[in-house]
This record gives structure tokens, C-alpha cells and sequence, in this order.
């Protein structure tokens, strides 16, 4: 892995990140496609629940909550 | 979210028995699109019917049918769930897919988000490789106007290949075009050449080879390069689905492409379309404002901020009961004033009739009191609450409260959306029940089914009301009261929530072992509730539901009591005898036996437990007039009642079976009486272990 790639889930809010890679396999991974999540889209983290998890992000104009299981799946580069 | 015939289990059995659909003359056209995008709200407008609506993802997941007339023909809409996509395997997916695919609708509308329509667009593209007859909707194009985000329609119908037509379903805006241009679909009077999603070579090369090899059998019935895409994909439960559909086998295409990687080649794929999308959004949307969702934003920075997301939820969940307490007040009076003078006037035309005097007793004393209690105290509340919990839905605030809240769910093992099912539950756990189904997962959809009795319906609402305000605010009246008994209904709330986590996280390490499953939860834009149609159609439907309902179980109940209590073995009704034998057990939980028969007898429907309590209690004889909360308390203390039955009547009124109606709906949805068993046995037993530990420890310590 390139030490330039972060999992998502590290991303401090309010910064952009660009996908640079999918590790979720199978269903999940399906989900993460059906929005939109694929090479080179960029995502924005925008706040945390105040119980800690999941975080919502800004994905393609849509605003979706990721539990840190889901995102640590998705690798990043950041902006 | 209702409590009404068509959300509760009653028309589970009925959604699938579609109307009669007459093939020659009727026009089938299919509703899909994502997750609210306003497809129900296009129906509504349509078929005049009343689909529920709201501002979340998941709202519909059922299929809902409905007719129109247009020209002088019919058409049949079909109102799909919303998906993102039809290449995964949710269940709503599927039931759109097979739908648009198999259904052989002769148009499919596709009703797309205009403020995003780029991942709308996803779709769209998916939808054009199944079928040739698609219209696009393009709606909400108010609030894309709003947010100064442009689209060149007309364009758009030139790129896609199939006509748009923009909307605004709420307002009706554009859907006289849309109904015209779905004739025209539906009888392929407009030409029709839909774009085609190019793939890389190799994959176009492959899908050439099989379309060559399947062509004789596809037969035209289906597209060939769709099902050539399935093929390559190689997704068993869709392409046993076109097998049966096709009467054919495809065993032998599908051995020659086993050496593909298919989780590569789906990749590629998906990669494709979406970056299609892209490129003909590009092309036809312009944003004037980038900055259009800011104000959103701030307000998420107040209702899901961490110092302030949780107190805001508890206020904005005490104002509702604040607002049902207040405002119940007066219809309540009003209406026991009125139904109580007609009973006067009742048996006094009894008694002047000549009819025996028995026939009146049943009638005035038994039924007619008990409709009259669950309209006069029940009902208010019930026709106040459910429009405000509305009314949150529509802003969008729920899918906010399981942002908040998921990272307890997940602590429990249990799965996200919950949140949005129990929010579903306190209009009626009938329909929560059913919207469990937006749970992919069986496991974690089963623990929110078996719980979602912990959070009190519409119909235990009034009983905690009257309770909280009549015992916890002792002698205080006015705002001092109504507070108080605010504070008393939110905390029960609280710890009925407390318990379905506690009660998910026991489920999932015993019967329902495993691990939380994946999700993703949309958080939508804010939007102004239609406020008019709100009032108008819950109140309307609320009252028309419990009044119906008040007929076929108040009466019969009030029937029952009046029976039992007048029915007498050596001197003692039957009432007495039955409610002796329960009182041992009933005196453990604080209770007593005519507490635990209400109960019982309250199966059918939750609003009847108290009416029947209050009915049992007068047949015994000491009061005949009982006008007010204050005559109320007078009746339940003079048959022993003190503050702590008032605390374990409210702790059972929150935890106990369901309804039966929320229980013929569990049957249903999990198909076994195992589960069904189960979903009563939990909350009771927690009810009883609740009960019997404050009642002892309260005791022990003496007072
Ligand atoms: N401003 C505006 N709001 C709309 C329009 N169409 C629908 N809405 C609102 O958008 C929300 C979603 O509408 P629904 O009809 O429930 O959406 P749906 O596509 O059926 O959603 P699912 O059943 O979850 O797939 C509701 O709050 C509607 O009132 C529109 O044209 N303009
Ligand atoms: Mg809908």
C-alpha cells in the first residue's frame, strides 16, 4: 500500500479525499459501487455522529452515513 | 408511517393480491427510481390515492398499485421501492428488478432526483439496458431551482434517447406532459433509440459472443445484451430468474465464461456507467450556486452536533408530548361532554321505549360507554401525536435520529436503519414491523422485529398521558402539570429505547448470534412539510382509523365487560372471579387483577386497555358520573391505586405483548409462529421482571 492512501475513516472532517482504492469485497462492496464510490471520486468528510460513529460524507452531491467498519474499507488519497 | 388499514398487517395480505388488471384494456406503467426521489408522491398525484410519503430513504417497501385515467385510456401505476441500483441483491431490488424486467410494464417511468441527478443518472442508465420504454421524470425540480442548479431537459432527452419530462410532484407541476408522454410510450408512438453504456472492448467483445450464442432463446422476450451482461456477471439469482422466465438453460454459455474474473469485470462495469453518468451530467446540469446545500449544513452542525444532537432529540421528543398533553385537553373535555350527554338522552329513550331494562344496560351502560371513553380520551391524543411525528418525517429528522443514535445499535449488534424502524413504531408497530424490511440483513432485521413492541404505539400513548398527568404530577395543574407529566412520558420513551438496545444486544449473543452488518444511511435535504396536508390527512385518517376501530373492538369489549361483571356464580361476577385469580400473581408486579385482565383483554388493540380498566372498575358499583382527569383519579384511587401502581402501570403499559394485530403482522413478515411466539414473549417477560423488581424493591424498603 502506498503511503500516501489513508482509510477513509481517518480523514479529519472537512477534508477532501480522492478514492484511490476498494478493499470491501462482495456485498458491501456492491453498495459501496451503487453510490458512486469507484477510483477517483472524491468524498468529503463532514461530521461525525455524536455517539461516535458513523460518519457522514459528502458523496457525489448525496450526504451518506458510513459506519468506520465501511469506510476503513475504502482507500484514500487526501486533497 | 400510519396506523391505517393500508400500513398495518391488515393490507400486508392485500398488497400483493394486485388489482384486477384487464390486459387488453388496461396500461401497466412502472414507478421506479432511488430512494426518495418523490416516486410515491407522483403516485399519490396520479391515482388520487394516499401512499405514505417521507423524507427518508426506505419509505416505501411494499408495492403499491393504483389506477388512472388518461385520454380515454387506463392505466395501472405500479409504485416500486426505491433502489440505488439493480445490480446488487437487496430485496427491494429485486422486487423492481423482476418487476421492470418481468412485470412486462408497458412503460417504465423513471422518477429521478433533480438535485442529484447524477447519481440518479446511475440508474437510469441501468433501467435503458433492460428496456427500450422508459420515460425519465425528472423531479423536484422546484428545490433544483431553488438551489439555482440548471438542467438542460431537452438535452438530456437527446443524449438518453427516451423522453424527460421535469416535475413538481408535490405542486402537480409537469404531469399532465408526463401522463401524455406515457401514453405515447405505452403505444410506441414515439420513436425510441436508448443510449447504451459503452464498455471496454474486451467486455464488449465478450457480450458480442454471447448475444450471438443466446439470441434464438431470448426470442425478443427480453433484451439480449442485458441478459448477456447478467450472464458475464454471473449473479445465480437473476439468471435463475430469466431461465425460468426464458423456459430455457444457460448452463453451457455460463461454463465457457468461468474463466473470468467476474468481481473484475463488474468493477469494469460498474466503473463505466458510473463514469457515464458523469459525463452526461456534465453536460446537462450547471450548478449557479455551488454552495446550495450550506444551509442544510448549518443546520446539521446544530441537530447532529455532539454537544447538541442528543439534547436537541430529547427536547424536540418532550415539545411532541408537551403539544399532544395541551392540545388534547380541550377536544377531550368537548368530546366527553357531548358523548356523555347523549347518553342521557339514550336511556332516557330506552326507558321511555319499554324495552327491558337489560337491553339498556348493555347498550348504554356497556357499549355505547366504552366507545364513548376511547373516543373522548383516546382519541385526541392519538389524532395530535401522529401528525407531529409526521411532520418530523417530512423535515427529514429521522434518518437524523439514527445518525445519532447508530453507534448504540452498533454497540448492540444491531443494524442502523433500527432507529428508523422504532421511529416507525410510535405511529403503530404494525407498520414498524413491516418497515424492517428496508433491514437487508435476516439477522438483524428479525432482532428490530422482535423489539419494536419496546417503543409504545400511538395507541399506548393516551394511557401514558393520562396516567403521567393524573398520578406523577401529583396536585400541580396547569404548565407545572403538563411538564411534569412531559418529563414522565419522555423518560418512559428513554427507557424504552434503553431496553430494545439491551434487548438486541442479548439477542444477538444468544438466539440470533453474529456480527452487525454493512449499511449506508442517506441523510436527505431538508424540506418544508406539506403542513396542510399533513394536518388534513393524518387527523383525518387517524380518527376515521380509531373510530373504526373503536367499533370493531371497543364495542365487542365493552359488551364483554359489561357481561362479565353481571353474569354472577355464588354472589361474585365473573369479572370479580377472573380478576381474584389473576390478583396474586398481578400483586407481585405492583398491579392488580383488574389491571392484568385489561391487559389481557386489550389484546386486540392497545387503546381499549384503558376503557376496559375504567369500565371493570365502575361496574363494581361506586360512581356513574366520570367527567374529568380528576374523577379519574378519585376512581383509580378508591380502588387502591397509589404511585407506584401508577409507575408499574406505565412500565407495563411500555412492555408487554404487542397488539394483536402488530403480532398477525410479525406471522406474517417472518413467516413462523416461532418468531411470533417470541416477539411476545420478550417484551412481556421484560415487563414482569421490570414490574416485580420496583414493586419488591419499593416494598422492602417500606414505603
Ligand atoms: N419540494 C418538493 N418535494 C417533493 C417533490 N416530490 C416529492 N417531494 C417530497 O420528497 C419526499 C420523498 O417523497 P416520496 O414520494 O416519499 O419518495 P419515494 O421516491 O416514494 O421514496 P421511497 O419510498 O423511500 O423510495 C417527501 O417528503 C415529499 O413530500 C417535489 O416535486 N418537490
Ligand atoms: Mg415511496
Amino acid at each position: 500500500m502506498d503511503n500516501n492512501y489513508f482509510p477513509l475513516h481517518l480523514i479529519p472532517c472537512g477534508k477532501l479525499a480522492q478514492v484511490k482504492e476498494l478493499l470491501a469485497a462482495g456485498n458491501s462492496r456492491r453498495r459501496m459501487l451503487d453510490l458512486g464510490v469507484i477510483t477517483g471520486t472524491v468524498i468529503q468528510a463532514l461530521r461525525r455522529s455524536p455517539s461516535g460513529d458513523p460518519t457522514a460524507y459528502e458523496i457525489r452531491g448525496a450526504v451518506i452515513a458510513l459506519r468506520s467498519e465501511e469506510a476503513s474499507q475504502i482507500l484514500v488519497e487526501l486533497l | 408511517m400510519g396506523l391505517t388499514a393500508q400500513s398495518t398487517g391488515l393490507s400486508a395480505s392485500k398488497e400483493m393480491i394486485d388489482l384486477q388488471i384487464n390486459p387488453e384494456q388496461d396500461i401497466v406503467v412502472a414507478l421506479a427510481g432511488n430512494p426518495n426521489t418523490g416516486k410515491s408522491t407522483v403516485f399519490n398525484s396520479l391515482t388520487g390515492l394516499n401512499q405514505h410519503t417521507g423524507n427518508w430513504t426506505g419509505k416505501t417497501v411494499t408495492t403499491a398499485y393504483g389506477r388512472y385515467k388518461y385520454g380515454d385510456m387506463n392505466f395501472v401505476l405500479v409504485d416500486l421501492p426505491g433502489t440505488y441500483s439493480l445490480l446488487s441483491n437487496s430485496v427491494e431490488e429485486e422486487i423492481a428488478r423482476d418487476y421492470i424486467c418481468f412485470g412486462n410494464p408497458q412503460a417504465t417511468v423513471v422518477v429521478t432526483d433533480g438535485t442529484r441527478l447524477e447519481r440518479n443518472l446511475n440508474l437510469v442508465l441501468q433501467i435503458l439496458e433492460m428496456t427500450d420504454k422508459v420515460v425519465v421524470c425528472v423531479n423536484l425540480m422546484d428545490e433544483a431551482k431553488r438551489k439555482k442548479i440548471q438542467i438542460d431537459l431537452d438535452n438530456l432527452a437527446r443524449i438518453l434517447g427516451v423522453p424527460v419530462v421535469g416535475t413538481n410532484a408535490r405542486s402537480g407541476q409537469g404531469l399532465k406532459e408526463l401522463m401524455e408522454v406515457v401514453q405515447k410510450v405505452a403505444q410506441e408512438k414515439l420513436p425510441s433509440k436508448p443510449f447504451k453504456v459503452n464498455y471496454n472492448s474486451k467486455i464488449e467483445e465478450i457480450i458480442r459472443q454471447i448475444e450471438e450464442k443466446i439470441k434464438a432463446s431470448v426470442n425478443s422476450k427480453l433484451n439480449t445484451r442485458w441478459v448477456s451482461l447478467k450472464l458475464l456477471d454471473r449473479d445465480k439469482a437473476i439468471i435463475n430468474s430469466i431461465e425460468k422466465y426464458l423456459e430455457t438453460d444457460f448452463g453451457q454459455v455460463l461454463a465457457q465464461l468461468d474463466n473470468f474474473d467476474n468481481e473484475t469485470l463488474r468493477d469494469q462495469i460498474v466503473t463505466s456507467i458510473v463514469k457515464t453518468a458523469e459525463q452526461i451530467s456534465r453536460q446537462v446540469v450547471s450548478f449557479g450556486n455551488k454552495k446550495h446545500n450550506e444551509l442544510d449544513k448549518k443546520i446539521d452542525d446544530i441537530l447532529t452536533s455532539k454537544t447538541f444532537g442528543i439534547p436537541t432529540m430529547l427536547v424536540l421528543l418532550g415539545l411532541i408530548f408537551w403539544l399532544t398533553i395541551e392540545g388534547a385537553n380541550i377536544p377531550s373535555q368537548a368530546l366527553s361532554d357531548l358523548l356523555f350527554g347523549i347518553e342521557g338522552k339514550l336511556s332516557s329513550l330506552f326507558l321511555s321505549s319499554n324495552l327491558p331494562g337489560w337491553l339498556h344496560d348493555i347498550f348504554v351502560l356497556g357499549v355505547y360507554r366504552t366507545l364513548a371513553w376511547v373516543i373522548s380520551v383516546m382519541l385526541p391524543p392519538m389524532a395530535i401525536f401522529f401528525p407531529l411525528l409526521t411532520l418530523l418525517e417530512d423535515l427529514g429528522y429521522l434518518p437524523r435520529i439514527a445518525f445519532n443514535l447508530d453507534n448504540f445499535f452498533k454497540k448492540a449488534c444491531a443494524h442502523g436503519k433500527q432507529a428508523l424502524t422504532m421511529c416507525m413504531g410510535f405511529g403503530c408497530n404494525a407498520a414498524g414491523v413491516i418497515g424492517c424490511r428496508i433491514i437487508d440483513s435476516p439477522r438483524e432485521r428479525l432482532i428490530a422485529i422482535l423489539t419494536n413492541a419496546f417503543v409504545p404505539c400511538n395507541g399506548r400513548f393516551p394511557t401514558l398521558i393520562a396516567i403521567a398527568t393524573i398520578f406523577m404530577a401529583g396536585s400541580s395543574r396547569g404548565l407545572t402539570q403538563s411538564l411534569i407529566a412531559t418529563l414522565t412520558v419522555t423518560g418512559v420513551i428513554v427507557l424504552g429505547v434503553v431496553m430494545t438496545l439491551i434487548a438486541s444486544r442479548i439477542l444477538s449473543s444468544t438466539i440470533l448470534k453474529g456480527l452487525p452488518s454493512s449499511f449506508t444511511l442517506e441523510l436527505p435535504p431538508y424540506r418544508k412539510p406539506q403542513i396542510g396536508r399533513i394536518i388534513v390527512r393524518s387527523i383525518f385518517d387517524r380518527t376515521i382509523f380509531v373510530l373504526g376501530r373503536a367499533v370493531v373492538v371497543a364495542a365487542p369489549a365493552g359488551l364483554l365487560i359489561w357481561i362479565m361483571a353481571n353474569i354472577k356464580l355464588n354472589g361474585l361476577s365473573l369479572l370479580s372471579i377472573s380478576a381474584n385469580f389473576l390478583q396474586p400473581f398481578a400483586n407481585l408486579l405492583g398491579l392488580d387483577g383488574y389491571i392484568l385482565m385489561a391487559f389481557i383483554l386489550g389484546l386486540p388493540a392497545n387503546e381499549i386497555v384503558m376503557p376496559i380498566l375504567i369500565m371493570s372498575y365502575m361496574s363494581m358499583g361506586t360512581m356513574i358520573e366520570l367527567e374529568s382527569l380528576e374523577a379519574l383519579r378519585n376512581l383509580l384511587v378508591s380502588n387502591g391505586w397509589t404511585w407506584l401502581t401508577a409507575v408499574n402501570v406505565m412500565l407495563f403499559c411500555l412492555l408487554h405483548f404487542p397488539c394483536g394485530t402488530t403480532l398477525l403482522t410479525i406471522r406474517k413478515e417472518t413467516k413462523s409462529w416461532k418468531w411470533t411466539l417470541l416477539a411476545l414473549v420478550i417484551p412481556t417477560l421484560a415487563g414482569i421482571a421490570l414490574t416485580f423488581t420496583v414493586t419488591q424493591v419499593v416494598r422492602l424498603l417500606g414505603y
